[in-house]
């Protein structure tokens, strides 16, 4: 281990670990990345327990503006704060501007892609994707062939996850384009942080993120339909026992939008309204926090109470919108991901900016000898599941896990792909007051109306677990807040 | 800072002028759960003062007419034994009439809409909650139910306290006010009518001497024993009594007063976005309030109380229907016909 940093960093980071991971604030010989410098000797000059205190007075900030989720099954619900880390994670202009045109240029091909095969489908007449591969994704809704979607925009609110590797490249692991969340802690980590280092974040110059809501608010608002200019916006709501019920409230409160429920709405011919005391009031655009299965009895799941009959009629004669649309969960099919950087070649006729993962379909022969032949090396998915779901890590496992997915592969191979085990970046984080470093990956929002937005940063989700790879916050995750700077 | 912030090109700045229904429903109902709590609370602190002196009815009898009062005559069947019975009514979870099965429902519809009430009305009713399931308000109970009550009431009154002075006085708050007055003026007027026979018997003048602390746990059941004494002094007469719990309009827990306040909220929803009410609704909180101001209580007390009181009660049914009717349940072909 190197000693090229000052001395005085050494209680701080002196048995800091290195290894073949990139690490986010050090080189692989030991001295401190220059934008980490002055947040390392900043944190080096506070006292002893300074750090534990400023934990501690974060810690209450969040539970005091209710930023916490309830833990069920015991007897009484107890609400916790999320997981979360103290130190922010350090994203300079350059790498910045990298992931924001690398983002911008996926999007806008995802989005094609989607408007293609909900009409012409010529990428699948060209041969580029394959036919049953489209046709078999379980998020296909056939219901929105021919469909015509304000501005051609299906996918309006995204988030999209990042990875840095060894060689420090950023590549883009998996896109969320139906109902991604996560964005509330974006911004409530952001609040707490500039309360906890307001000197240290004045002095770094970090790019502004507060403004989400208002874009969001106003990217709904781009996509109204035609002739409501003063289009009334809501925010759909599975209701108070989805977990992600506190960004739903803390969203709609932040854009001053009514937050409603299925129960709240009524279409008739082909126009939905809400109720109000005020009688019944037209719905222009929804901004839908409830999925596809779940949002129209008639046309999707019979049995389900979340959503409102005759929506999807009322969204296909064009009198309300819905961002996202139905059936984009097409495009995050994690087999389809495979393709798009062909889709990026074939729509925008470019390089990609931001690459894959490597990627093996499982319903390719080749692909899937070579994976159970591999399935201690590899990483295998559900392609229709999220949130750390429905996943083998080939290294961890068991030798039974294995064979349990070696058999759920053969029946039914569609449904798995298979990466290489990845070694992404890791970040420091407080731990027991001092810094050790853990795995990291990045959630940027992107937003798509008249053009696509990305406020700059995002969710950077933490494995807290000593060596764990896992960051989903269902499965032991946690977050920090992500400074750009300027 | 710059990039990226959007500008503020165009004002949307219309003011919101409506209320989902779903959200004045459970605004209305979290209101009307905490009455309705704080209201058991203080009869059952009346009744077990009561139960200590001798020469009334006995417990059993005691517990009966609380029940009654609750508007639940027969409503947890006297068990031969009262600690059982208390500490159901104050803790069982799953039972309507006790105090936490209020407190439960009234978080739960604060839940629902957290996002329309102020982060300490929140807070306060999350402490109430909390507390009343702790270990604290068990071993509180086992040492003095009194303190225990007084807890309770103490957290209702804070958070109403904490309701008027954090909560925009808009339609939201109008619900609450609403949902208040009328459970309130409903509770009073069950609990007159349970009374009515023994204490306030047709034609009746002078009470008998037995019957003092009978009066004075009536008007305990409705904080107004002080309030009353400073009106009227403490001598204590059936005529007197009831003209302050029915026809005062300055004591917020006489029915009049409760009227006066539901006749407010529903003139201030239509102020603040919510239709105008209808004729019926207008009409049918206009005459229960002529009722109450036209009425004096010498020709209630000579006439039929009994069904004066029931009058009361059946109105106060009535305009729940019609505000339900009317700005939550309405019919689609009715709100699309306007």
């Amino acid at each position: 281990m190197s000693a090229s940093h000052p001395v005085e960093l050494e209680p701080l980071i002196g048995d800091y670990p290195l290894d073949q991971a990139y690490d986010e604030m050090r080189v692989p010989s030991g001295e401190l990345r220059t934008h980490y410098r002055s947040m390392a000797e900043n944190l080096a000059t506070l006292p002893p327990g300074d750090l534990q205190r400023r934990k501690q007075a974060a810690d209450l900030a969040f539970l005091t503006q209710g930023i916490t989720f309830t833990v069920y099954g015991r007897e009484e619900g107890t609400e916790r704060i999320f997981p979360y880390d103290l130190l922010p994670r350090l994203v300079t202009a350059q790498e910045w501007d990298r992931i924001e045109r690398g983002l911008t240029q996926r999007i806008t091909a995802l989005n094609l892609f989607l408007r293609d095969v909900y009409s012409d489908a010529k990428i699948l007449n060209d041969r580029v994707i394959p036919r049953e591969l489209v046709y078999s994704c379980k998020h296909y809704r056939r219901q929105m062939r021919g469909l015509q979607v304000p501005r051609n925009v299906y996918i309006a609110v995204v988030g999209t996850d990042l990875l840095r590797l060894n060689n420090g490249e950023f590549v883009v692991l998996e896109d969320n384009l139906r109902v991604p969340s996560g964005v509330s802690y974006m911004l409530t980590n952001r609040r707490v942080m500039k309360r906890t280092f307001p000197l240290l974040f004045q002095s770094y110059g970090v790019r502004p993120i507060e403004h989400y809501p208002q874009v969001l608010l106003s990217t709904l608002r781009s996509l109204a339909p035609e002739g409501r200019p003063e289009p009334n916006i809501v925010l759909l709501t599975p209701g108070v026992f989805n977990s992600a019920y506190f960004e739903h409230t803390y969203l709609a409160r932040q854009m001053g939008v009514d937050l409603v429920e299925g129960r709240d709405l009524v279409t008739h011919d082909n126009v939905v309204y809400m109720r109000t005391t005020d009688g019944l009031k037209r719905v222009d655009v929804i901004y839908r926090r409830v999925d596809d299965d779940f949002s129209d009895p008639l046309v999707f799941r019979a049995d389900s109470a979340l959503g409102c009959a005759g929506l999807f009629n009322a969204y296909r004669a064009g009198n309300v919108t819905l961002a996202n649309a139905f059936g984009t969960g097409l495009a995050d099919d994690k087999a389809v991901y495979a393709y798009v950087p062909r889709m990026i070649h074939y729509y925008l006729n470019e390089d990609p900016i931001l690459p894959n993962v490597e990627t093996f379909l499982l319903s390719e022969e080749k692909d899937r000898k070579h994976a159970l032949a591999n399935l201690d090396k590899l990483v295998v998915k559900a392609v229709g599941e999220s949130g750390g779901y429905g996943m083998l890590i080939g290294p961890q496992s068991t030798a039974r896990q294995r064979e349990e997915f070696a058999r759920q592969i053969e029946a039914n191979p569609r449904n798995y792909i298979a990466q290489p085990t990845l070694d992404f970046s890791r970040a420091p984080c407080l731990i027991d007051g001092r810094l050790e470093p853990r795995h990291v990956d990045l959630r940027p929002y992107i937003l798509f109306g008249d053009k696509v937005n990305i406020v700059p940063g995002g969710l950077t989700r933490v494995a807290l677990e000593r060596g764990s790879l896992v960051v989903n916050s269902s499965q032991g995750g946690g977050s920090k807040d992500t400074w750009v700077l300027e | 800072m710059g990039s990226g912030v959007i500008g503020f090109e165009k004002a949307h700045t219309e003011k919101k002028d409506r209320m989902l229904s779903r959200v004045a429903d459970s605004l209305y109902w979290m209101s009307r759960y905490l009455e309705r709590a704080e209201n058991t609370v203080r009869q059952l602190d009346v009744t077990m003062s009561l139960i200590l002196d001798t020469g009334g009815p006995n417990v059993e009898t005691r517990w009966e007419r609380m029940m009654a009062a609750l508007g639940k005559p027969g409503g947890m069947p006297w068990c031969g034994s009262l600690e059982p019975m208390v500490r159901k009514l104050i803790f069982d979870p799953v039972d309507p009439l006790s105090v936490t099965y209020c407190v439960n429902a009234a978080r739960e519809n604060a839940r629902q809409v957290r996002e329309e009430i102020s982060t300490e009305q929140w807070q306060r009713l999350n402490r109430l909650y909390h507390h009343i399931h702790s270990p604290h308000a068990q071993s509180q109970y086992s040492s003095s139910v009194n303190d225990m009550l007084a807890t309770i009431i103490d957290g209702i009154y804070l958070f109403k306290g904490t309701t008027d002075t954090t909560m925009i006085h808009g339609q939201g708050w109008q619900f609450i006010r609403l949902g208040r007055y009328l459970e309130r003026a409903y509770a009073t007027a069950t609990l007159l009518e349970v009374y009515q026979p023994e204490l306030f018997p047709q034609g009746a003048k002078e009470s008998a001497a037995h019957l003092y602390l009978e009066f004075v746990g009536l008007l305990r059941s409705c904080t107004s024993f002080e309030a009353y004494c400073q009106v009227y002094t403490a001598d204590l007469s059936p005529d007197r009594v009831l003209e302050f719990l029915l026809l005062n309009r300055d004591f917020p827990h006489a029915i009049r007063y409760c009227v006066d306040g539901a006749r407010d909220s529903i003139q201030g929803i239509q102020h603040t976005g919510g239709r105008r009410a209808p004729d019926e609704l207008n009409s049918s909180i206009g005459k229960l309030h002529a009722m109450l101001v036209y009425t004096n209580i010498h020709e209630i007390l000579a006439g039929d109380a009994a069904s004066f009181l029931h009058t009361i009660r059946e109105q106060c049914l009535r305009i729940h229907e019609l505000i339900y009717r009317y700005y939550v349940h309405y019919s689609i072909q009715s709100a699309l016909a306007v």
